[in-house]
């Protein structure tokens, strides 16, 4: 074992400091214990203390050109993992500005503590090179998740939300670890890229290796909510506390591509033929479903969660193609989604303030009642839908490039219409935000602070995206260089 | 001694077993439960692979020490879930909790 160097503490810098974060939120939150309107303040400092990180890591912790294996192995310090770090971080500090105001939720310390612990988890997911790492970094995020989505103890949906995600989320990452330990032990190694070579020179028989396979992505389609494990998603994200459910659509499920790319293409290279195809017929299957039954919704959080089933379709494609592109594709697509859906479901939280429902006839006349709100959700809906000048058309475009160039034009055929079906739908919610009147059109929705700040930067960003994407792509595709 | 395959096959029996009870019982705890015997036949596949493999190499035994910590900080919030849940509406039955569907 070597001594511990200055490289190895700078490459784990962000979730050390994310820590001292949580400990600074958890001991003012003993302070503050008897001053509610003070333990607001916990939100800006939860917001505030992770854009400090995140700009402390920029700054001090990038991996540069390396990518070595540190920490006995446990952790890889290459760009893919740091650029997902720096995304989960961003996700976390809007998520909360989000919470903040949100009632029963904006003045518990426990919410931003285990928000925060959880970014953590996704930070070393992204990072890990190391079954053991990796199965502890997942449920290290997973668990203050169900806790999280099950946040209201007072409210049927919430509760219901947090036991559907805790037997959803069990079970499926019992049956990857039973994959993990069938690796393990035909191969006797757990490093990801130790196994690769152990593939490779044909350690293992075909038949325990492809079952090995199935059993571990069983586990990871269940993170990124992929088809025929999405069956939690519509039920979570409905009855998470919003905030929750926007951070779960984003972050967690960048954190789980974080996870199958660095997986797929760092343990099971040797594969790909066989696992380009799987994944192909599961990101058509999981596209064209998400859009079907997202035509179907009347309540706009049920119809986000179809919506990101159908996103997690597209960025899927990305995968398939096993390229340095494709994989660029990924985390620009996941960049830009992050910032679109996190913004859709902060109107969303922000409306309900005052509508207090989540229901497609409330947004009736939105844009007489709240012109500024209107006009992010319209920002941030037609970039979901592909529309330039947003970031979602460059995503798009990347992906389905990445997929003609790699010889699936079929797939990108089946994206494109299918984005198409997608556009529709969310069309009908700003026609509602638009064109429909409603008779409290006279009574204004006021849009907090935190709410401001939150949906200024998220709006900036997509358009910045989508107008300036050159100096986004060059990073994103230093990420992808750095995973082969 | 006994073979390895003994041990595989018990573990992918349990493993089965209880992947069964997850998806078959209608009661929250048993379902819980079914989840922590697919979690213990892993512990028993890493031990087994362990003392037949190379026995300085203790991967094997870390993983599992690592999975029963994490099993049992699973187990604890899923009851804490369960708790609440019945608390609100008096059962723990999984087919009665539906008010989401579709």
């Amino acid at each position: 074992m070597g001594s511990i160097t200055s490289t190895m503490i700078l490459a784990i810098l962000p979730e050390i400091l994310l820590l001292v974060l949580a400990g600074l939120v958890l001991l003012l939150d003993a302070i503050w214990s008897d001053a509610e309107d003070r333990r607001r303040g916990l939100g800006w400092l939860t917001a505030g203390g992770s854009l400090l990180v995140l700009l402390l890591s920029l700054m001090f912790a990038s991996p540069g050109g390396s990518n070595e294996l540190i920490w006995g192995g446990m952790l890889r310090h290459d760009w893919i993992g740091f650029v997902f770090k720096m995304v989960f971080i961003f996700g976390a500090a809007i998520t909360a500005l989000f919470a903040m105001d949100v009632e029963g939720l904006g003045k518990r310390g426990e919410f931003y503590l285990l928000l925060l612990i959880s970014t953590i988890g996704m930070n070393l997911m992204a990072t890990s090179a190391d079954l053991i790492m990796l199965y502890l970094a997942i449920e290290t995020t997973s668990i203050p998740m169900y806790i999280l989505a099950g946040f209201f103890k007072q409210d049927d949906k919430s509760t219901e939300a947090g036991f559907k995600y805790l037997l959803f989320g069990a079970m499926t990452s019992a049956i990857m670890l039973y994959g993990f330990s069938l690796l393990y032990g035909f191969t006797g190694v757990t490093g990801l890229y130790d196994l690769a070579l152990a593939i490779q020179t044909g350690a293992l028989n075909s038949g325990v290796l492809i079952l090995s396979l199935l059993l571990v992505l069983v586990g990871f389609s269940f993170k990124i909510s992929a088809v025929p494990f999405h069956f939690w998603v519509p039920d979570v994200y409905e009855g998470a506390p919003t905030p929750v459910a926007g951070f779960l659509s984003t972050a967690s499920k960048a954190a789980g591509f974080a996870v199958l790319v660095r997986v797929l293409m760092g343990t099971f290279p040797a594969l790909s033929g066989q696992w380009s195809l799987l994944i192909a017929v599961i990101a058509t299957i999981t596209m064209t479903l998400g859009n079907a039954i997202a035509l179907a919704q009347k309540n706009i959080k049920r119809l986000l969660a179809y919506s990101s089933i159908a996103h997690a379709g597209y960025i899927l494609v990305g995968v398939v193609t096993f390229s340095e592109l494709g994989v660029t594709s990924v985390v620009f697509y996941l960049i830009a989604y992050l910032l679109t859906n996190l913004a859709a479901f902060g109107v969303v939280v922000a409306a309900w303030r005052t509508l207090g429902s989540d229901e497609m006839e409330a947004y009736d006349g939105l844009s007489r009642r709240s012109p500024a709100l209107a006009l992010a959700m319209l920002v941030a809906l037609l970039s979901l839908a592909g529309m330039p000048p947003f970031g979602g058309f460059i995503a798009k475009v990347l992906v389905f490039a990445a997929a003609v160039d790699a010889g699936y034009v079929w797939l990108a055929f089946v994206g494109v219409l299918n984005s198409i079906v997608g556009l529709y739908y969310y069309l009908i919610v700003l026609k509602r935000v638009y064109l429909y009147r409603s008779e409290q059109e006279d009574v204004p929705v006021p849009v907090t602070r935190p709410y401001r700040l939150a949906l200024v930067v998220l709006s900036v960003g997509i358009v910045l995206l989508g107008a300036f994407f050159a100096p986004w792509f060059t990073w994103t595709s230093g990420a992808a260089g750095g995973l082969f | 001694m006994v073979s390895l395959s003994w041990y595989l096959i018990f573990a992918a029996a349990l493993f089965s077993i209880g992947l069964y009870g997850v998806l078959a019982r209608k009661n929250a705890i048993a379902i819980l439960m079914g989840i922590e015997l697919m979690l213990n036949a892993v512990n028993i596949n890493l031990v087994a692979f362990w003392r037949y493999g190379d026995l300085a190499n203790i991967a094997g035994q870390a993983f599992a020490v690592i999975v029963f910590a994490v099993a049992a900080a699973e187990v604890a919030v899923g009851l804490a879930l369960v708790i609440s849940l019945y608390r609100r509406r008096n059962t723990v039955a999984a087919d009665e909790i539906n008010l989401m569907k579709w």
